[in-house]
């Protein structure tokens, strides 16, 4: 299986100065198994159930590999394999929690490249970005959080702050693994337990995470990944024995967990969608933030919650500043997500494709005009030209709702407090970008805006001491920083 | 023949001393003096001749200490942290070796100095988990009245002078790490005036420090008579704060009271030694009060505007 | 900002090329709106090829409008500028196009020396290894100048004689360019009178940095002006900023527009004297500036960075930078140069890899 040959050809625009292919290689990625069972109490065993899934290469439509699909039963031993060992874990001094988890981070970053390859050959995002950003910061997020192992005291939550229990946690398909860190150091570091459910289209690297637990000679139970789609994720987050529900997702399944959970005792952060704003003055540093509206939309192919997915341009500057966005654009490079070059990659799944192509599709059915760079997309695989939307106003749904591709919504305002009241203007609140050079007005629109992340003069920039997480329909609690603990402890 | 020798060779074979050296500015120099002391076990039997360190050496490790710290202070919180867990997981290999040294300077077995050196392994661990934590427990967004961002922030002081522990149960290695860790973890660069009768296990950690990704100025280890160093140190302009940890001396220039008024002239940051410092156990939970005392507060206005 | 009636011009005088429109969106950018009521593009572009001409009396007309014209530049945000050079960076050139780039950045280097030691024999010997570059393959490519002090010029250009390699020349008392202007304009007509068909001129980083622009706009002009020979042609005229000195990037992002206004056929980093020399976020700001200029005035104009590449793979990332900023246009040795002299030997040895499939050593190139 992971001789798998990436079909996706490098699509190049005519020049002078052709980039030839720099494919990474598959092989890399290490041995992909044909079946995975789940990680139970430190092993690998198989479902009780005999319902399997495929993991799909998004750029080839190629079966990477089979996997289970977790049953009520399997969810069961989990929480409880898991419940067996919260008693030790969370009676280990947190310094020894803490090496555990310094194990980790430093097998982590040795194994960064298998993990980089493996990850964009199940989700399709360019290597560029698994090794670059992905894997630097799940190793990251571990190293943090091994510190606060030992901190607690000082954390600013009390003396000798207590575990939950047992987390049960369920994260996307966008950034697989890093969204695996950011739940399972945390909780472990406070404590906890977990049983954490990788997304159906991209279990892979969560699976090869349960070898690096071994590794690390992790206790037995402490983590234990249960695979399945939405109904394994229901079963575990309505499991009795959880003390605490992590999810992060769409605000449809968060809103349902949230019911779910009502009347209960368990603890819930929600991590969900998001339509962020970012907002360009006509004093912005032009060329920088152009470079942020690429970033802030076209980074993960816009599988991103607090993708810049609403650009709010001050009218003044429109024309050049779409000018010299379209000229942007139009040096991407899609394809091949194993090409070295590659800026944007495959679409994680046909579906998430099905639902790009439909509202875009709409979006110029309510007449907004659309424009794409020329660029050829390979014929296998699901792929989508990175696309800007403009004439848009806030009435449309492109402008409404969460896209979760590379699909940028142009807007105008006039004055600061035009943009402040369109940016606030949704029922999301995860993030916003400003740009300009008057500081000043930066942080008199960031005191401003309904958001849990404001970025200035930058988009889309992460760190494991920076918590993370959104205001209104976009969730609650907080990933990352000191405040990251909290959604783990007993508080 | 030492003990410390006898306990990692065959006695069938002449074994290779080693020479203890100094560490200044990542490099292993002799004494510029050109002259050694004898240090000795608990029992009195020589174990090694170490540098007698002067004034001279100290200025040149104030120097370098000096040179570092736009390095090392610009480096990213997140980076110091690897780099400390650096220094444990390279600790970690030579336990032996320290084990040896702290059972040799203390007068312990093995099987307690061994222990020691384990703590002192965990708390570089400690403090490499401190980098990136210290300035969100020290650091403040403040509610001013008014129109107004407003944010202090942590920052390292400089140069430290450390009079490195002398007394209380592990003081030879685990004490010395105690002080020195915190220091640098956030930051500061640091010239150490290593325990004057137990300076070998402070030597041999520069032989693992500079292996460790830990750029060459930033720990310096000087050892000698604490009544030459530490009033140097004291004195020096250069030189932003004092730890006087290891200033025990009864009279004479070394004692805590006389670095303390040095100190004042150029209003060196002082930590004051325990009041009882041969009662300290250095195998205590260390809490943030190092960490916290080689900090400066900045805070930083702006205004909130249209 | 009208378009209308603009036809491509070109500073360069041999040889003509032509600049083809490039399908992707070239437009305008309004960096003028800031100062529209003190210049009229339009204007300046119809005038500036004869670069000195009346055009830029618009903007150069006063130290007061030349102040507000650069200083109403969009600003230059460092960390998203380094950023976006850094990423540049991690472009992976291989096989083909590697074949393509090390040639290309052959043919691009301005092969230097410029030492107080420089002798006769010593000039010579580089103009043989800028004609001859590898000895044992000679499908190498020839370098595109040879750059020199002014004393110099003679003695390569009778080197360089039917090759079609420049002679470039440093002038205006470089690299310090202390020195008053009738010494300056002397030694740039110098050189222009040995021979010299480009000329590498300092700008007065003293004058910038206090703010007199109109000073070095009038030296940079003046300068221009002593690049013409007696049959009216004109050497090809560089302009380094120093832009270690410089410090900001909002500076060099002024030094850029200051200089293509007065008339630089090219911009260029540094003299390779000092601590700081080019760097690739320096050069993709100046790559930016050269774009915006071209599509503001139909103007344009080459980059040269230079000092402290030395190594194969840093060529490569100024390539990308050049291929992914401005496109075919610029990624020729009329409108693209690397300012270096090791450079070369490495480009060599990479090369020899690339034919013979073994890595090579510094014994298999010349060293001159």
């Amino acid at each position: 299986m992971a001789k798998n040959k990436n079909a996706a050809e490098p699509v190049r625009k005519s020049g002078l100065f052709e980039y030839a292919p720099a494919p990474e290689s598959p092989a890399a990625a290490g041995d992909i198994a044909t079946s995975y069972g789940h990680f139970i109490n430190g092993e690998f065993t198989d479902s009780s159930g005999s319902e399997a899934l495929k993991t799909v290469n998004p750029a080839t439509e190629q079966v990477l590999a089979e996997f289970a699909q977790g049953t009520d039963e399997d969810v069961d031993r989990a929480v409880k394999a898991a419940r067996k060992a919260f008693a030790d874990w969370s009676a280990l001094p947190g310094s020894e929690r803490a090496k555990y988890l310094f194990r980790i981070a430093r097998i982590v970053q040795e194994r960064s490249r298998e993990l980089a390859v493996l990850e964009s050959i199940d989700n399709g995002k360019p290597i560029k970005e698994t090794r670059d950003f992905d894997l630097p910061m799940v190793a990251a997020h571990f190293f943090y959080y091994a510190g606060w192992a030992d901190k607690l005291d000082f954390a600013g939550f009390g003396a000798a702050p207590k575990p939950l229990g047992v987390a049960g946690q369920v994260i996307p398909w966008n950034f697989p693994l890093m969204m695996l860190a950011w739940k399972i150091a945390p909780a472990l570091a406070t404590g906890n337990t977990v049983v954490l459910k990788p997304a159906e289209t991209t279990p892979l690297t969560a699976l090869r995470f349960a070898e690096i637990c071994r590794q690390a000679g992790l206790p037995k139970g402490v983590v234990n990944i249960v695979t399945g789609d939405g109904r394994t994720g229901a079963a575990l987050t309505a499991h009795p024995d959880v003390n605490k529900v992590a999810f992060t997702g769409s605000t449809p399944v968060g809103r349902a967990i949230a019911k779910q959970l009502a009347g209960t005792r368990k603890k819930l952060s929600l991590e969900l969608g998001g339509k962020a704003a970012n907002i360009v003055f006509d004093d912005a540093p032009i060329d920088q933030a152009v470079e942020g509206i690429v970033n802030g939309i076209f980074f993960n192919q816009g599988h991103v919650c607090c993708a810049g997915s609403r650009l709010l341009v001050q009218e003044s500057i429109q024309d050049e500043l779409l000018d010299a966005l379209k000229r942007r654009m139009a040096t991407l490079r899609v394809g091949d997500p194993l090409d070295k070059n590659t800026d944007i990659g495959a679409i994680n799944s046909a579906a998430q494709l099905a639902r790009i192509t439909e509202l875009t599709a709409h979006g110029e059915a309510e007449g907004a005009e659309r424009w794409s760079p020329e660029c050829e997309l390979p014929s296998t695989g699901y792929w989508f030209r990175p696309t800007l939307f403009t004439g848009v106003s806030q009435a449309h749904r492109i402008a409404q709702e969460e896209v979760f591709g590379p699909v940028l919504s142009v807007l105008t305002f006039r004055t600061p407090a035009e943009a402040l009241e369109k940016a606030n203007n949704t029922p999301f609140g995860l993030s916003a970008g400003i740009w300009t050079e008057k500081g000043s007005r930066i942080l008199w629109m960031a005191d401003r805006l309904k958001a849990g992340v404001v970025w200035a003069n930058t988009f889309n920039k992460f760190d494991p001491t920076s918590p993370f997480g959104g205001y209104k329909e976009s969730g609650y609690g907080r990933e990352g920083g000191r405040h990251g603990l909290e959604a783990y402890l007993d508080v | 023949m030492s003990d410390l020798s006898t306990r990692l060779d065959t006695p069938a074979r002449i074994q290779v001393f080693k020479t203890y050296k100094l560490y200044v500015g990542g490099k292993f120099p002799r004494s510029e003096s050109g002259r050694v002391y004898e240090v000795t076990d608990a029992k009195g039997q020589w174990l090694a001749n170490a540098p007698l360190g002067t004034r001279k050496d100290t200025r040149d490790a104030v120097l370098a200490a000096r040179a570092a710290v736009k390095g090392w202070s610009g480096t990213t919180a997140y980076n110091r942290g690897q780099v400390l867990y650096r220094v444990a997981e390279m600790l970690q290999g030579r336990r032996e070796q320290f084990a040896a040294e702290v059972a040799a300077a203390e007068g312990l077995g093995g099987k307690k100095a061994g222990a020691l050196v384990d703590q002192a392994i965990d708390r570089w661990v400690w403090y490499a988990g401190w980098t990136d934590k210290v300035a969100q427990i020290a650091g403040a967004a403040n509610p001013v009245a008014g129109p107004f961002f407003n944010l202090s922030v942590p920052e390292p002081t400089g140069v430290v002078g450390i009079v490195a522990p002398q007394t209380g149960y592990g003081h030879s290695f685990l004490g010395l790490v105690s002080v020195l860790a915190p220091v640098i973890a956030t930051g500061n660069t640091a010239v150490v005036a290593a325990a004057a009768d137990a300076p070998l296990p402070a030597l041999s950690l520069g032989e693992v420090l500079a292996t460790s990704d830990v750029p060459g100025g930033v720990v310096n280890v000087i050892s000698g008579r604490t009544a030459d160093i530490a009033p140097t140190l004291a004195s020096h302009q250069d030189v932003n704060a004092l730890d006087l940890t290891g200033a025990i001396a009864a009279d004479g220039p070394g004692t805590a009271t006389a670095l303390e008024e040095l100190a004042a002239d150029t209003l060196k940051r002082v930590l004051r030694p325990a009041v009882d410092p041969a009662a300290q156990d250095w195998t205590n939970a260390p809490g943030t009060d190092r960490l916290l005392s080689f900090l400066e507060t900045k805070t930083v206005w702006h205004p909130m505007g249209q | 900002m009208k378009r209308a009636g603009h036809v491509t011009a070109h500073r360069h005088t041999t040889p003509q090329i032509s600049v083809p429109h490039r399908n992707r969106p070239h437009l305008p950018i309004g960096y003028a709106r800031r100062y529209a009521a003190l210049v009229t593009m339009s204007t300046l572009a119809a005038n500036a090829p004869g670069a000195a001409g009346g055009g830029l009396k618009d903007v150069a007309a006063s130290e007061a409008s030349l102040r507000r014209f650069l200083h109403g530049l969009p600003g230059v945000d460092q960390v998203g500028l380094e950023a976006r050079a850094a990423a540049l960076g991690t472009r992976s050139i291989k096989t083909t196009a590697k074949a393509y780039a090390i040639d290309l950045a052959i043919s691009m280097i301005d092969l230097t020396t410029l030492e107080g030691a420089d002798t006769v024999g010593k000039v010579r010997a580089l103009c043989t290894k800028g004609r001859n570059p590898d000895p044992s393959d000679p499908t190498a490519p020839r370098v595109a100048a040879i750059c020199v002090y002014p004393d110099m010029v003679a003695t390569a250009k009778e080197a360089l004689k039917g090759t079609g390699i420049q002679v470039a020349s440093v002038a205006t008392a470089f690299p310090a360019g202390r020195a008053a202007l009738p010494v300056k304009l002397a030694d740039t007509a110098d050189a222009v009178a040995a021979g010299a068909d480009e000329i590498d001129m300092v700008i007065d980083r003293g004058a910038f940095l206090s703010g007199r622009y109109l000073d070095v706009f009038n030296e940079i002009t003046a300068v221009k002006e002593a690049c013409k020979r007696p049959d009216g042609t004109s050497a090809h005229l560089k302009v380094i900023f120093e832009t270690g000195e410089l410090q900001t990037y909002d500076n060099v992002r002024r030094a850029s527009w200051l200089a293509m206004l007065a008339g630089a056929d090219f911009i260029k980093t540094s003299t390779g004297k000092v601590a700081v020399n080019a760097t690739p976020p320096v050069t993709l700001l100046m790559l930016e500036a050269v774009r915006d200029f071209r599509a503001q005035t139909g103007v344009q104009v080459g980059v040269k960075p230079a000092g402290g590449i030395r190594t194969t793979k840093d060529a490569m990332k100024y390539l990308v930078m050049v291929n992914e900023t401005l496109g075919d246009d610029w990624l020729t040795p009329h409108w693209f140069r690397f300012g270096a002299s090791s450079l070369l030997n490495d480009l060599l040895m990479q090369r020899q890899k690339l034919t013979t499939g073994r890595y090579s050593g510094p014994d298999y190139v010349t060293v001159d």
